[in-house]
């Protein structure tokens, strides 16, 4: 099972395993991690699971499209390495994906 | 104050399809919304997108959905309180009372949460200076365009909200058009008048780059915007206007004393009951053994509420259940002969 790390805005980290075809938000409620709101519950109609991709990963996941990107302009702090966390799926390639959590996500 | 047999707190498909549930049973509601229209997260956050799971009707948008809604409960004739926020909620004997930010009071037996996820509220500039300026030079809407005039404006955002606002204000003050990214996402042929103005030399544009202060004395002075490749700018502005688009808040419902579990309310399946008598919990904010946030739950979540504010709210009569291709009187409260 591929293992996501999500790092906190004070660089506490916690991995975890994430099934195959859950997302990266998923993964983060499941395992009740903090960080990652997700008050639409993944329909891409909030910004509240917004993370930040690690350099070394920002090129290797699928590119957003254009209503995420949209979407990301309502997220707290947006950044160039900015994705919702709903749309990125894991798989065997993503085993090793480190996300940043904002400082808050509303 | 305002009497009435149920106060709903969220004008979303499923407050509004309360309404429906009770006006069949004789009941009487309020609806009262902190959005300035109907329709919940339908309207303000997926207007245009197609919705698949809505019980015979195989496709619709959230904003076909709103208005079919709205059709279907105009026979009860609802009032709606828009642009208000219920702060307050406490009891007063057997009934609620619910006060707003604008003072307005209800009273009722019964009292529907159907809040979704909280109030919409328009995500704001991080930086602690522009709290301290905010309703002075901060803003983050405009009630009154007359008091923008003949100003050094800057406006943040890429939708229309900032879009419409440039076009407009440009007519009587200077405007810098600000953004995160070289994409806009508003109106194309808005933006198209807007490239023109900026090749005219009446409205500037800056992206891609955020900003990362605010410098004043008394008064606001300039900010300092920094680009992707780390260059800073400062723009002399007088009014900062920021259309960062709206986030939902959980806001006041928390304070109620409801069995809260992060950003929901835990509510019996029976009856979607809080643990206060006559407040219910409809929708995406209650939770319960299974819960799924949809639209279709929370019809059915609101038929089943709607059971036990009538027995609150009648307490003398009996509650007869009745199908409305039979029932005369239902018929008759749909205005059909």
């Amino acid at each position: 099972m591929p293992k996501i790390t999500y790092k906190d805005h004070q660089g506490n980290s916690k991995t975890i395993d994430v099934d195959n075809g859950l997302s990266v938000m998923e993964g983060a409620i499941q395992k009740e991690i903090p960080g990652i709101d997700a008050d639409c519950g993944g329909s891409m109609a909030c910004a509240t699971c917004h993370v930040y991709v690690s350099d070394e990963w920002i090129n290797k996941i699928s590119k957003p499209e254009d209503a995420e990107i949209d979407m990301i302009d309502m997220a707290y702090e947006p950044k160039k390495n900015s994705r919702l966390s709903c749309q990125i799926i894991v798989s065997d390639d993503l085993d090793g994906l480190e996300v940043t959590t904002p400082e808050k996500q509303t | 104050m305002k009497n009435t047999d149920v106060i709903i707190i969220g004008a979303g498909p499923v407050g509004l399809f309360a309404v429906h549930q009770l006006g069949i049973k004789g009941l009487k509601a309020v609806v009262i919304d902190n959005l300035d229209k109907a329709g919940g997260q339908c309207i303000e956050l997926y207007p245009d997108k197609p919705i698949y799971d809505i019980p015979a009707v195989p496709e619709c948008t959230g904003e076909q959905l709103t208005t079919r809604l709205l059709e279907q409960i105009k026979p009860f004739k609802t009032e709606f309180f828009l642009n208000e926020r219920v702060d307050e909620v406490y009891k007063e004997k057997e009934n609620w009372v619910v006060k707003t930010n604008n003072d307005k009071e209800f009273f009722a037996p019964n009292i529907i949460i159907a809040g979704g996820v909280g109030s919409f509220e328009p995500r704001k500039i991080s930086l602690k200076e522009a709290e301290k300026f905010e309703g002075k030079s901060v803003f983050y809407a405009v009630k009154n365009k007359e008091q923008f005039k003949n100003k050094k404006i800057s406006i943040f955002g890429g939708g229309d909200s900032a879009l419409d606002w440039a076009l407009e204000l440009s007519k009587f003050s200077k405007i810098t058009l600000i953004h995160r990214r070289n994409e806009f996402r508003g109106a194309q042929h808005t933006l198209s008048k807007i490239r023109k103005l900026e090749k005219e030399g009446k409205i500037f544009i800056k992206t891609p780059c955020q900003i990362v202060s605010l410098e004043n004395d008394k008064e606001l002075k300039s900010i300092t915007l920094k680009y992707d490749d780390e260059k800073t700018e400062k723009i002399h502005t007088d009014v900062i206007l920021g259309f960062f688009g709206l986030i939902m808040k959980l806001g006041p419902i928390a304070e109620w004393g409801l069995n809260m579990d992060k950003k929901t309310i835990g509510v019996s399946p029976k009856n979607f009951e809080t643990n206060k008598k006559g407040i219910f919990a409809v929708g995406d904010i209650c939770s319960y053994p299974g819960k799924l946030k949809l639209i279709l739950s929370g019809f059915h979540e609101v038929a089943l509420a709607s059971v036990e504010c009538f027995k609150r709210a009648r307490p003398n009569e009996k509650y007869r259940f009745e199908f409305t291709t039979s029932s005369k009187t239902i018929q008759d409260r749909l205005g059909k002969k």
